[in-house]
């Protein structure tokens, strides 16, 4: 089943790395914090998910079940 | 005596990608800079070249070990200022790796530790590099070699750290936490 | 305070005041079967659950949903009660009102919810004294009113477990569920991705409940879910109270059952005409076209439905001549500085909104679309419901007045 992601916006800074690393699922607004324009995660882009989640800066961005 | 240069060698090597790692991770913080784009490069990069340090670190430390033309046991590169060769010197390398050490393990296992825990612990960088460096100039019988690297290094730190403190000054506090109330 | 009566009074019938015999005589005895063990649910779920009650803060989520998640998250540690009587909104006055004319009824509530979760403190949050635009003067210290009458209760052995009350900051977000544990715990009131009943005040499981759904309880567990649902809709039993304002002959707090029409409320509170426009929920509700409004039923499926939200039960009536646009304007930079500043989408899309809401006003035609593209990006995209809020309300004044 499809992991889904989730941004915790108190913790997000708006650094924008999980936007550069998953541009097909993750945009940025005119601030530069993130928008989710799609939440479930392919089995495909998993691994790039992943290594997004692992290099946010505040540990903001999340893959729950 | 190639070991004995081995490891003089790779100490400057670790030096200067332990340096690298420490610019780069300065310029990882504070977000409104659109020179660094794409972001992702830096934290990576940071990252990639810290874990290389670790093995070039390793290799330095393993033909220090090996070499008998001073005897420095294994122990010796974690337990600081036990050994018989220029304890204090050697002891602050033991110290150093010490710290990077918990810096490496709990980077790698950031997301299961909490953003608290992580960064209070890689706050220990910010000491654990100038011991590395005094451990370099202090360790070595050419000094000069050392030193030079040692005055880029710091150079290109100190500005790196300058441009962290001068984001944050700009910064400010843009984000006000709110307070109120009587109890 | 003016309250008004459409049907047989539940609630606003059993106002005795501070006087414990008053209500004691009112409402019949409490009704208290003995605490369990963290962990557990004490018989009065049952009750709750057969009843329905959904909970009257604004969320109207069902109660028993919110006992067991506490219960769950409590494990071995006694979790806490939190009586939510910041009322943040405005324009509601009903947890206020409750508050001075019926505590006990609001404790005894909170009581049984303790004992039928085993916590051992309640705490009673409430605001402090501030002058209320809607009906006038100031209220007296309701904290110091409150701390002497549970100490009272206390004393005669009314309460098992002693309850604490505290004096919050009057923000709009004070009565946000996770801000509110946050405040008590010694933090700013400001959200946190914390959820209280896993991990609320003093890091224990808590129950956050507002003021008007304690009350509602402390009834259901002396004449049982029964009683309770013999008015009301299947989805949403029993009273609410509402509170009235804007360009009514009577403002004030009324107490209706759920799935009265808004018709009737209007013209219960004296308003003789059909108005332009009605904003139903409060500051992050929406503005309906009277019209629409009128044709309405107030439960929240309903309203829901139709594009709004019933919220903490307000409905402000717009007065004629009032442009609603620059009225929107006004809550839209209100809201924006009520804010608790932790998320980017929000702190920066709120007053971006209330800039092209003003110069939408200003005949800014740009700026209206710009405005919807903002729109669209606020709603889950903070650390609660705030920027959602606002988005409704924005979005629906654009729909009836633009």
């Amino acid at each position: 089943m499809n992991k889904e992601l989730r941004v915790d916006f108190i913790a997000c800074d708006g650094a924008g790395v999980c936007a550069e690393l998953l541009p097909e699922l993750l945009s940025r607004d005119e601030w530069g914090y993130p928008v989710v324009t799609e939440a479930a995660v392919p089995g495909r882009l998993r691994g790039h998910a992943r290594k997004a989640v692992a290099l946010c800066p505040k540990l903001a961005l999340h893959l729950d079940l | 005596m190639t070991l004995w240069f081995a490891t003089r060698a790779l100490g400057l090597v670790t030096l200067t990608l332990f340096s690298t790692v420490m610019v780069l991770g300065l310029l990882t913080a504070g977000r409104r800079a659109p020179w660094r784009q794409p972001a992702f490069v830096i934290t990576g990069l940071h990252r990639s070249l810290a874990l290389l340090s670790v093995v070039f670190l390793g290799l330095h430390i393993a033909t220090s070990v090996l070499d008998d033309f001073v005897t420095i046991r294994w122990v010796d590169a974690v337990v600081p200022f036990g050994a018989a060769y220029r304890p204090f010197w050697l002891g602050l390398g033991a110290t150093a790796l010490d710290l990077i050490l918990a810096l490496v393990i709990t980077s790698l296992l950031r997301t299961r530790l909490g953003l608290r825990t992580w960064r209070a612990v890689h706050w220990l960088a910010y000491a654990c590099w100038p011991i590395a460096v005094v451990h370099g100039a202090g360790i070595g019988t050419d000094t000069r070699l050392t030193l030079a690297f040692d005055a880029i290094c710091c150079v290109a730190v100190a500005a790196a750290a300058a441009v962290r403190l001068s984001a944050v000054a700009r910064a400010g506090t843009y984000r006000q936490p709110i307070t109120g109330g009587t109890r | 305070m003016i309250t008004m009566s459409t049907t047989r009074d539940r609630l606003l019938a059993l106002t005795a005041g501070a006087d414990a015999a008053r209500h004691a005589g009112l409402a019949g005895p409490l009704p208290l079967r003995g605490a369990v063990r963290p962990g557990r649910l004490g018989p009065l779920a049952q009750v709750v659950a057969a009843s329905g009650l959904r909970g009257r803060g604004g969320g109207w989520f069902p109660l028993i949903r919110k006992m067991e998640a506490v219960a769950a998250g409590a494990g071995s540690r006694p979790p806490v009660v939190v009586v939510n009587g910041m009322e943040g909104e405005p324009l509601s006055e009903k947890d206020t009102y409750l508050l001075n004319c019926a505590p006990h009824l609001v404790m005894d509530g909170a009581t049984l919810a303790a004992e039928a979760l085993g916590a051992r403190r309640i705490v009673l949050a409430v605001t402090g004294d501030t002058y209320r635009p809607l009906v006038g003067g100031t209220r007296p210290g309701l904290r110091s009113l409150l701390q002497a009458l549970a100490r009272d209760r206390t004393a005669y052995g009314v309460d098992p477990v002693e309850i604490t009350v505290l004096e919050g900051p009057d923000r709009y977000l004070s009565g946000q569920e996770t801000a509110l544990a946050n405040w008590i715990n010694g933090g700013p009131p400001v959200p946190t991705t914390a959820r209280p009943f896993r991990k609320g005040v003093d890091g224990r499981a808590t129950l956050v409940g507002n003021v008007e759904t304690f009350a509602h309880l402390a009834l259901i567990a002396r004449r049982g879910p029964e009683w309770y649902r013999a008015v009301g809709t299947p989805d949403a039993p029993g009273t609410t109270l509402l509170t009235v304002s804007g360009a009514v002959g009577h403002p004030g707090v009324l107490e209706v059952p759920l799935g009265t029409p808004v018709r009737d409320v209007l013209t219960a509170a004296g308003v003789l005409t059909e108005p332009s426009a009605v904003l139903l929920g409060g500051y992050g509700g929406a503005w309906m076209s009277g019209r629409t409004a009128t044709g309405l039923t107030l439960d929240p499926e309903s309203i829901a439905a139709a594009g709004g939200a019933l919220g903490p039960g307000i409905v402000h009536v717009l007065p004629q001549g009032a442009h609603g646009l620059v009225r929107t304007a006004e809550i839209a930079r209100w809201m924006e500085n009520q804010g608790a500043r932790q998320c980017g989408p929000c702190q920066f899309g709120l007053r971006a909104v209330a800039d092209d809401l003003d110069s939408v006003i200003r005949g800014d035609a740009v700026a209206g679309d710009r405005l919807r593209r903002r729109l669209a990006l606020l709603p889950r995209r903070g650390g609660c419901a705030h920027p959602d809020g606002v988005a409704r309300l924005v979005a629906s004044a654009l729909e009836v007045f633009a």
